[in-house]
């Protein structure tokens, strides 16, 4: 047997957790499809096993937070903080995710493909984020590391405080956040995007993706700026 | 944390099942409000007169004597159906009238509500206890607006649950914390409008139906309210035909929202929608911050 299925409407969550955490590798589980999600919160947190979970249905809370090993697809909506500091593997949302989604992700690739709420993203450390629809305002706020690729439209504030962390977008900005800036795309630029698309299965040219990056004029703290950032 | 639900039915057959849908929603936020739990239902309006939600701490309070009083003082018949602690007084006297000899004569009673379409039940309890208490699933009606609560300023009492009315035929629940409701009160309490309590929702609930009072639709006022609510919400309001969602300009706090050809259903979390009939069919979307989305009943 390589694969399992867990009903939420008869089983207890936490025996799913419990299962994925401690018994899927030991039984060579390399597929599990979980049933009747209905919004349960924390479903798949912290996998940290080569198992591909298939959430049939809506998502609650931190689905697939912490995630290190492992692929999880929600076929459905999931709710706040999806994929909420993951590490690697891979989280797919079909339909669209609530806020917060990616929230300070360290690795590892987030493909949403309707719209996300607001704040996408929000103080990434290094985790890559492909967005099919539009993000909500206030994404890439205080990213540090790591890359979105947004194929729709962008928020008000979009980048707010950035550090390291790229953002591309293929739609139009409603604002920049403060330090956030439009920039030219280099040829790297165009491969990263390239490669991000394909990784989440879109098909867009990335000569249509424009670059906000960080200014770095926050990297140093300025007296005379009397707080007008 | 709170949990709102909201539920509209577009399907006239379906008004009968009102209260048996609402309940296992109300019961899914319980997680997010364990302490205290209310509904409030509108249906057909009454042809003439008003009816009052009455509430009182004893179990035993004589309601029938209490319409008997309220006929020999003022000589207006007036008819009162309770159970337990609660009641439903319907009489043709004006609201004013009725208010003043209920503070005369009855300074325990607390109208939870007045107006033509509305009945009102609120009380501490879990959303499940205080379901089953006044039997909600039985209620009936076109719209309902319920709230389940985690008390995150002012006490923990039935009159501080939700939800908040004002006026007639309005009532409002509220996921969040205002951040200027002393400064509201204050500015409203110039304006003659009396509060009941020191909970922060009641303010949001007394602003919105005082603009609505001033000649504002229902629109209108909540567009008024975006620049004078300060804080974090997600507030559902309920009003005689229409039912109406707003999130704060951050989006602070939860929401979405099922529509299907039947009915439309709100709560803070998909888990309130997960056992709707057809919710697999069912338009299923996040509203904007600081949109306003309205339903007519």
């Amino acid at each position: 047997m390589d694969s399992m299925n867990f009903d939420l409407a008869v089983t207890p969550l936490r025996d799913l957790n419990r299962f994925l955490h401690k018994e899927a590798v030991a039984q060579g589980i390399k597929q599990v499809t979980v049933l009747h999600p209905d919004g349960a919160h924390n479903i798949a947190v912290g996998l940290n096993a080569p198992v591909a979970v298939d959430i049939e249905g809506h998502a609650g809370y931190y689905a697939a937070g912490m995630l290190k090993h492992g692929e999880v697809t929600i076929h459905g909506n999931a709710g706040t903080g999806v994929a909420e500091n993951m590490m690697s593997g891979k989280v797919h949302v079909k339909g669209f995710a609530s806020v917060s989604a990616g929230a300070s992700a360290h690795g590892g690739l987030l493909v949403v493909d309707g719209d996300t709420s607001l704040r996408c993203g929000i103080s990434l450390k290094g985790g890559d984020i492909v967005v099919g629809g539009s993000v909500g305002s206030f994404s890439g706020f205080m990213a540090q590391a790591g890359r979105m690729v947004i194929c729709g439209n962008a928020g008000d504030a979009l980048g707010d405080s950035l550090y390291e962390a790229v953002i591309y977008v293929r739609g139009k900005i409603k604002s920049l956040g403060a330090d956030a800036r439009i920039e030219d795309m280099t040829e790297s630029d165009y491969q990263a995007v390239g490669e991000l698309l394909a990784a989440a299965g879109y098909t867009y040219d990335p000569h249509e993706f424009k670059r906000v990056a960080s200014a770095k004029s926050l990297y140093h703290w300025n007296a005379d700026a009397n707080q007008e950032y | 944390m709170c949990g709102i639900v909201g539920l509209l039915v577009k399907t006239p057959a379906l008004r009968a099942r009102l209260g048996e849908m609402l309940v296992p929603m109300m019961i899914g936020m319980t997680e997010r409000g364990p302490d205290s739990a209310g509904l409030a239902v509108f249906s057909a309006p009454l042809a003439s007169g008003h009816k009052y939600s009455l509430y009182t701490a004893s179990a035993s309070f004589d309601w029938e004597g209490l319409a008997q009083q309220l006929f020999a003082h003022l000589r207006v018949p007036a008819k009162c159906e309770g159970h337990g602690n609660h009641a439903v007084l319907v009489t043709e006297l004006a609201p004013e009238a009725v208010r003043q000899w209920f503070k005369e004569h009855f300074p325990v009673l607390h109208v939870l509500s007045c107006g033509r379409a509305i009945d009102l039940y609120k009380d501490i309890g879990t959303p499940g206890e205080v379901a089953q208490r006044y039997d909600f699933a039985s209620l009936q009606g076109s719209h309902a607006v319920g709230h389940t609560r985690m008390a995150t300023e002012s006490a923990v009492t039935p009159d501080r649950a939700h939800p908040f009315t004002a006026g007639e035929d309005f009532c409002l629940v509220h996921n969040g914390s205002l951040s200027n409701p002393y400064g509201l009160r204050r500015m409203l309490e110039t304006e003659g409008i009396h509060f009941e309590t020191d909970n922060d929702t009641e303010a949001a609930c007394r602003y919105l139906e005082w603009r609505m009072r001033e000649g504002d639709v229902l629109e209108t006022a909540i567009q008024k309210g975006f620049e004078e609510l300060d804080g974090f919400y997600t507030f559902l309001i309920g009003t005689e035909n229409k039912l109406a969602l707003v999130r704060d300009p951050f989006a602070c706090k939860p929401a979405i929202v099922a529509e299907t050809d039947d009915y439309v259903a709100i709560a803070s979390e998909f888990r309130s929608l997960a056992h709707l009939p057809d919710v697999k069919n069912a338009h299923i979307y996040e509203p904007n911050p600081e949109e306003m989305y309205v339903w007519t009943a």
